[in-house]
């Protein structure tokens, strides 16, 4: 059994309302940072305790912070990232709906050390629910003194809101995001400049996820150390991970960074296993952008090594035989699920949710769509796989933003792991349409590694 | 699509309303309550059900910008509905994982339950529908939603989808 330090309390009732949550110990890492602690000092903290940035990308979260740059007489900005809308991906929803105070004491403590005195939760529109929940808790923690101006006698003034979204994937990127919370498209912009130096409204802005916003909690209260003790590595600390698709209990699950997928997958404690009894075929380990494995070489790396929930285990091969940690939107598949389905409806996701300002993403995968399509619907061709795996190439590293990357890996993975079922919708499109090809050899023992001279 | 030309009466926004909008900017530095657009296009959906030409203008007008600026940015978000909806907007996820539990069959349910296709309105005015992309609520699938408060529907089966469809129906009755 993991420690759990962002979820620890969440079956607590009432753990929702200022005063439950203060009398299991919150707010108090707001006191210590406040009272206790300079910005640069919990600035090294965060730096000693190793997070990684839980959104997506898993940059240094310290070291991202000590970019910020500090210009006389401009204000800073902290913007969290609430927007979660990468398939797979259902955490911080989570968090903001049953402890929204762990996200508000985590704003607090790290607009302190930024030194920010107006700090945003961008957060998706549809989330309605979860915005008003956010807004009462912030009420309830101003009227504590907690936010507001000269914050527990402190001298510091801080205040906090919640900005809805309008639903579009793309306004999670950061900055797509600030141009959304400037009242614009979300068109991401072309960095240089980043928003360190140049953010929302021109001014040095930090945007952080959720939960990395969370964790600062635990990491300040026990301190960076204790919290670069849990998890193996680089990759240290908890995480949340959204289990979803087809698991005996789908869910969300704080586990400790490094726990063996197998563990995850199929221990009572985590996921129970796969539903109705089925076979593993896919995993997809990190929100629908990062490269699916077939089961053998999700559940072992290449190299025959059990495979952990670790972002370096999980990228163990690269994208040859690897994926990646991403924003922990872990879905599983079981026999009976369709590969090329699955990747049409992603990038089906991914052309519909392209900002179109870049021609190789915004064609590149409306002609992914349509190849999948035919491919999907009995009208495929043989030279469609390398058509796609081409069409991918010339997406990925050529767009503004990531998003172009992140329509084009699922693709390619998708061939390159699973070219049979691809060629079986080809050479047998009547049968794909009625059935679909099945486990077939997906979860086969992996041949042994060549050794190594 | 939004067409312009279709302008239907200007639109007076209540007192209530205003008020609502004047808290909303109060949250941005000076000059810069163009910040205050996408919360206001919700109030306003929330309030209209949708968001006409004339109310978008009514926005540009209160925010002291041009309602270019408006017509770009409503017209950007899926979330922001350019023509009137049933009185209840279905939105059904319809991403892949959704779809891994199911939701392409509640999603066929439900038109048939309904009798219209998706952005269609029922004949009685009360229900549309339409698949909408990831609702992060992946594990709880299939899923939907319904404005202006977005309550969710997890888990979903044909038989819930006919509770929720009778209770809706009897609600807006009373
Ligand atoms: C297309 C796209 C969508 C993204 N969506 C999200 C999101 O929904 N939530 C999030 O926290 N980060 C998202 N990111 C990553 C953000 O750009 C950014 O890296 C992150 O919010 C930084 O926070 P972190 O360092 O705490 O992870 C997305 C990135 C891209 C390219
Ligand atoms: S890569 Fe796609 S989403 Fe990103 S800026 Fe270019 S067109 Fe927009
Ligand atoms: S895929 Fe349906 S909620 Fe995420």
């Amino acid at each position: 059994m993991g420690r759990k330090l962002l979820l620890e309390h969440i079956n607590v009732p009432g753990i929702n309302t200022f005063d439950v949550y203060r009398s299991k110990g919150g707010y108090a890492a707001v006191e210590k940072a406040l009272k206790t602690l300079t910005p640069d000092e919990i600035v090294e903290e965060v730096k000693k305790s190793g997070l990684r940035g839980r959104g997506g990308a898993g940059f240094p979260t310290g070291m991202k912070w000590s970019f910020l740059a500090k210009p006389e007489g401009k204000a800073r900005y902290l913007v969290c990232n609430g927007d979660e809308s990468e398939p797979g991906t259902f955490k911080d929803r989570y968090l903001m709906t049953y402890i929204p105070h762990l996200l508000i004491e985590g704003m607090i403590i790290s607009s302190f050390a930024l030194g920010a005195n107006v700090s945003y939760i961008y957060v998706r529109g549809e989330m309605m629910p979860q915005i008003r929940i956010l807004e009462k808790a912030i009420a309830e923690a101003k009227a504590k003194g907690f936010l507001g101006k000269n914050i527990l006698g402190t001298g510091y003034d801080l205040e906090l809101y919640v900005q809805p979204g309008g639903g579009a994937y793309i306004c999670g990127e950061e900055t797509a995001l600030i141009e959304s919370l400037e009242g614009k498209r979300g068109n991401p912009r072309i960095k240089p400049p980043f928003p360190a130096i140049a953010g929302l409204w021109g001014c040095p802005t930090v945007v952080n996820n959720v939960e990395s916003i969370a964790a600062v909690v635990p990491i300040i209260r026990d301190g960076g150390e204790e919290y670069a003790k849990i998890g193996i590595g680089r990759s240290t600390g908890t995480k949340l991970i959204s289990a979803g698709g087809n698991l005996v209990k789908p869910g969300i699950y704080e586990i400790d960074l490094g726990l063996p997928v197998e563990e995850f997958l199929y221990s009572d404690e985590y996921c129970g296993g796969i539903a109705n009894g089925k076979r593993l075929k896919a995993v997809v380990a990190g929100g629908s952008s990062v490269p699916i494995l077939p089961a053998n070489l999700f559940l072992k790396t290449a190299a025959l090594a059990p495979r952990l929930m670790s972002y370096e285990s999980l990228s163990d091969g690269g994208f040859a035989t690897g994926t990646m940690m991403g924003s922990g939107g872990f879905i599983a598949f079981d026999e009976d699920q369709c590969i090329v389905r699955n990747t049409w409806n992603f990038t089906r996701f991914y052309h519909h949710e392209s900002c179109g300002q870049c021609s190789p993403c915004r064609e590149g995968t409306g002609w992914m769509e349509k190849v999948l399509h035919r491919l999907e619907y009995g009208h495929g061709k043989m030279s469609d796989m390398d058509l796609l795996v081409d069409v991918s190439k010339k997406i990925e590293g050529n767009t503004i933003c990531p998003l172009g990357d992140a329509a084009a890996w699922p693709v390619a993975s998708a061939i390159r792991h699973f070219r049979d079922e691809f060629e079986w919708h080809v050479t047998n499109p009547s049968a794909a349409l009625a059935g679909n090809f099945g486990l077939a050899h997906y979860a086969d023992p992996l041949p042994a590694p060549e050794p190594v001279a | 699509m939004l067409r312009v030309e279709e302008k239907q009466e200007p639109v007076t926004f209540s007192a209530e309303l205003t008020a609502k909008m004047a808290d909303v900017v109060s949250r941005y530095p000076e000059g810069k309550q163009k910040a205050g657009l996408l919360p206001i296009l919700h109030l306003v959906q929330a309030e209209y059900g949708w968001v006409s030409a004339p109310a978008m203008d009514a926005v540009a007008d209160y925010l002291s910008i041009q309602p270019i600026e408006v017509y770009e940015v409503a017209t950007f978000y899926t979330m922001f509905l350019m023509r009137p909806q049933g009185k209840y907007l279905l939105e059904v996820c319809r991403t892949g994982p959704c779809c891994l539990v199911g939701a392409e069959k509640i999603m066929d349910y439900i038109e048939q339950k309904l009798g219209v296709k998706e952005g269609e309105v029922t004949p009685d005015g009360l229900f549309s529908w339409r698949g909408v992309e990831c609702l992060a609520a992946c594990g709880f699938g299939p899923v939907l939603q319904i404005g202006p408060e977005y309550t969710f529907y997890e888990n979903l089966t044909a038989e819930k989808v006919d509770t929720l469809i009778a209770d809706l129906t009897a609600k807006a009755k009373n």
